[in-house]
């Protein structure tokens, strides 16, 4: 430990002595990364933290840790560290998962029961302080029931369960000593099951990550993957344009960029990461249920994407996106209808006044809408929108403001509100939209409450047959389309560039909220092959 | 001069000693500010510590969180907490960077250091080698380009000249990489960390150079005008004798000065120099650390940048004393 710090600190004194007398000798040629079995991608974001019960991966496809399942390119779920997809009990409130045997962790020790145990009962304990309690809250038990099988107890029936198994199992080892996981080491230094292992986190810089030559589902191809942190999304392009990377992540229009350049490929991702105007009900303008309707036909989302997006994003009328198949409820979107929008607010009440603006028994139609002033992509949006209901008559004031001023008035002025998944429905519309969660934290923030909304969110929520569950999402549609709670916009696409580098491999996928190297086209970077 | 030497060694000494007493209160004052600032931003670190996570968890598991972690402790019980970890030698945790705060310094420190040095080393170089040219031809065509040069290249901010770097030396001429401490597989070694080190420590020395510059040349252009340079020149000295031994020590000495208290801009320099080429420096962690409220890695690093602020001036100061003997050593 000594010796690395002091190599840290005499090696800047060694190249400050002889960096000035170092003539610029000719550098290695561009395209120096790629060679063998190599993988050269740039992030735009670090991670604070490799630990899965700290917040890493949580929609899987970690390249460092296996969940229990796994989702293919479809999004539907296969067993991973499982030997099958488990099934709810006849009461829907157990799972019991049997183990894969012979799997070990990239320090030599084996995979059991007791590595499964340890990491949900670690994240349940509130003394760890994980910030994923909330998403785990269903689950009431963990037990070992012997070497292979662990049995999970619910809280309530939750037919979406097997989706929450992505999460990442760690050693138990290495939540042995319990208390807060803030401090742990494995927060840099993680011991997974996963395809890769981590060799090497210079931080702020970048991570080498390593084939794992006894990965149980046969040793990746790619033998090293370099991810180089990249924050500044210009400086990202220009090293992509000069062949340091085989790959990156970049917003639409710089991706726009590298379109028809010889040697590289554009990939646009479609995903379930909507965008939103929140709208509050304490609100007098927007807790006037025509009200939403009527801006919910006087937004032209597609408009939008054409502008702002340069074409890449899909319309969105709901939480619930159009890849989710059966799920999704043709019959619940809105087109762009500013006459019907019109139509509805003359018949609510809104009257137009002499200065453009509506006005219903001495209320203007006016509110203030809040966007984090970080975000240029809610920004852009949120002025279109303005623009959109300008037209109808409808005043609103923008506000770009940081979290920590929007969150204690998300209760009475309207928000751009982000998120989404693309593997359940219930994962994506219960805690935005159901009542038993308004105003609890981010989640249903307009405090939207609606019985019937309600009730078909339960019901798909715990019927235990695929076909009631397309049922009642399709029913929540319905009633949400007929009494909307915000106005959905856009679902994002996610844009990359990828370098010629000799790999093939690549399936496209649905990515969710997150994007990054984990997701994206390198979802299933495991699978790749060289080309020859 | 041999009488008067020896009391002047015991002023000097005086002086750095009288200082480095003075050191300590101003510390102290440094830190409980910091804290004090760090308490009346408007950030909460709640959002650094949950991620995305903070969209879906519930108001109660939320309010717990906070309990557990201190967040809702007065800033006079935080700073009580860092500073009596401090006098036992733990520097704490940082909870943005989620590692010990010794290992943050000890991984990044080094690698600001060597680009603040570098980079200092180019400024001052650029600074008395253009100043000097373009005080002696002062009016010529070289003075005329320098001085427009420096004027112009003192509004631009320190990234926009990184971009305009990368653009033509890295992806125009190819000469150089465009960021990172090596090539993106490559090992820590002297010679891809010098190639590296080129563009980041000639842009942040570039961008420091024209205030310094505009100064060296405006103050040997007064030096120029003195009696004993008249003098020089009336005892028929050389010309290049007359500016290089004669004018430019009387120039220098408010220049040595000025360099102690150019410290902060450097940093500040830095911080832009590092994001952009993704240098893995400590300058680019405190961006990441303030925006989280991250108090025991601020609170260390607002130390070590104070410290380098008066350890500068204190150095500044003895150099001036040594370098002229008028100099009063303030006491």
């Amino acid at each position: 430990m000594l010796t690395t710090s002091w190599r840290a600190v005499l090696l800047p004194v060694i190249v400050a002595l002889t960096v000035l007398g170092t003539a610029c000798s000719a550098p290695t040629a561009p395209g120096a990364a790629g060679d063998g079995a190599e993988l050269v991608l740039a992030d735009a974001y670090e991670d604070e933290s490799l630990h899965p019960l700290m917040g890493y991966a949580t929609d899987g496809a970690s390249k460092i840790f296996d969940g229990l399942i796994r989702h293919d390119a479809q999004r539907v779920v296969q067993p991973a560290l499982a030997t099958e997809v488990p099934e709810a009990s006849a009461d829907g409130r157990s799972y019991t998962v049997a183990l894969r045997d012979e799997v070990s962790f990239h320090d030599g020790s084996s995979f059991g029961a007791e590595d499964v145990v340890a990491t949900y009962r670690t994240l349940l304990d509130p003394e760890s302080v994980s910030p994923l309690t909330t998403e785990y809250a269903m689950i009431s038990k963990v037990e070992q029931v012997d070497d292979r099988t662990v049995r999970f107890d619910l809280a309530f029936p939750y037919a979406p369960f097997p989706h929450k198994l992505v999460l990442g199992i760690v050693p138990s080892e290495a939540v042995a000593g319990g208390g807060p996981l803030e401090g742990s080491s494995f927060n840099s230094a993680p011991i997974g099951t996963g395809p890769f292992r981590l060799a090497e986190w210079r931080k702020g810089e970048r991570m080498i990550l390593e084939s794992n030559e006894s990965y149980w589902d046969g040793a990746p191809e790619v033998e090293r993957l370099i991810v180089v942190f990249a924050t500044d999304d210009n400086t990202r392009a220009q090293r992509m344009r000069s062949g340091e990377f085989d790959g990156t992540v970049l917003p639409p229009a710089l991706a726009e960029t590298f379109r028809g350049v010889d040697g590289y490929r554009l990939i646009s991702h479609k995903s379930a990461d909507y965008r939103t105007i929140m709208m509050p009900m304490n609100n007098p303008v927007t807790g006037d249920p025509g009200m939403r309707l009527a801006l919910n036909y006087a937004a032209n989302r597609q408009g939008m994407i054409d502008a702002l997006l340069a074409g890449h994003g899909a319309p969105a009328s709901n939480p619930i996106p159009e890849v989710l198949g059966d799920y999704a409820e043709p019959s619940a979107q809105f087109r762009h209808d500013p006459a019907r929008a019109a139509q509805i607010l003359d018949e609510s009440g809104w009257v137009m006044g002499p200065d453009g603006t509506r006005a219903r028994e001495g209320v203007p139609a006016r509110f203030t809408l809040m966007y984090p002033a970080s975000d240029t992509v809610r920004k852009d949006l949120a002025q279109a929108f303005t623009s959109d209901a300008r037209a109808l008559g409808v005043d609103i004031e923008l506000e770009g403001l940081g979290w920590e001023a929007i969150e204690p008035r998300m209760g009475g002025d309207a928000l751009v509100l982000g998120g989404g998944t693309p593997f359940d429905p219930d994962l994506v519309s219960y805690q935005l939209l159901h009542s038993s969660f308004a105003a609890d934290g981010f989640n249903n923030p307009g405090s939207y409450s609606n019985p019937q909304v309600d009730a078909a969110l339960d019901t798909g929520r715990q019927a235990d047959q695929p076909a009631d569950r397309v049922a009642a999402y399709q029913q929540f549609q319905r009633a949400y389309a007929a009494d909307p709670a915000m106005v959905f916009l856009t679902f994002l696409e996610h844009t990359y560039v990828l370098r010629d580098s000799g790999w093939q491999g690549y399936r496209p996928i649905v990515d969710p909220h997150a994007h990054g190297v984990n997701w994206g086209p390198w979802w299933n970077l495991q699978d790749w092959k060289p080309t020859s | 001069m041999t009488v008067g030497a020896p009391s002047r060694k015991r002023a000097i000494l005086g002086l750095a000693g009288r200082r480095l007493a003075f050191a300590v209160p101003v510390l102290v004052i440094v830190s409980a500010a910091m804290f004090a600032l760090g308490a009346a931003s408007p950030f909460d670190p709640i959002y650094q510590y949950y991620g995305v996570g903070v969209f879906t968890a519930s108001a109660a598991d939320i309010a717990r969180v906070r309990a557990q972690l201190g967040l809702d402790d007065s800033v006079v019980v935080q700073f009580g907490r860092w500073a009596g970890d401090l006098l036992t030698g733990d520097l704490g945790d940082s909870r943005s960077l989620r590692q010990p705060v010794a290992e943050v310094i000890t991984e990044r420190l080094p690698w600001t250091l060597l680009l603040v040095s570098v980079g200092l080393g180019i400024a001052v170089l650029v600074a008395l080698v253009l100043g000097v040219v373009t005080a002696w031809r002062q009016g010529g065509w070289l003075d005329r380009i320098v001085t427009a040069l420096a004027q112009a290249i003192e509004g631009i901010p320190a990234f926009v000249l990184a971009l305009g770097a990368i653009a033509l030396f890295a992806l125009g001429l190819g000469w150089l990489p465009v960021a990172g401490l090596t090539d993106a597989g490559g090992d820590v070694s002297v010679g891809q960390v010098a190639r590296h080190l080129v563009l980041p420590a000639t842009v942040l020395g570039v961008s420091q150079s024209p205030w310094l510059l505009l100064h060296v040349r405006q103050s040997l252009l007064g030096a120029l005008a003195e009696d004993h340079v008249t003098g020089a020149r009336a005892r028929g000295l050389t010309e290049p004798a007359v500016v290089l031994r004669h004018a430019l020590p009387t120039a220098l000495l408010p220049f040595v000065t000025l360099l102690g208290a150019r410290v902060p801009e450097l940093v500040t320099g830095a911080v832009l120099v590092e994001v952009v080429f993704s240098w893995p420096g400590v300058a680019a962690a405190i961006v990441q650390a303030a925006l989280a409220v991250d108090y025991p890695l601020l609170a260390t690093l607002t130390l070590f940048a104070t410290a380098a602020v008066l350890l500068g001036s204190l150095l500044a100061d003895v150099a001036a004393a040594l370098l002229d003997p008028r100099v009063a050593t303030d006491g």
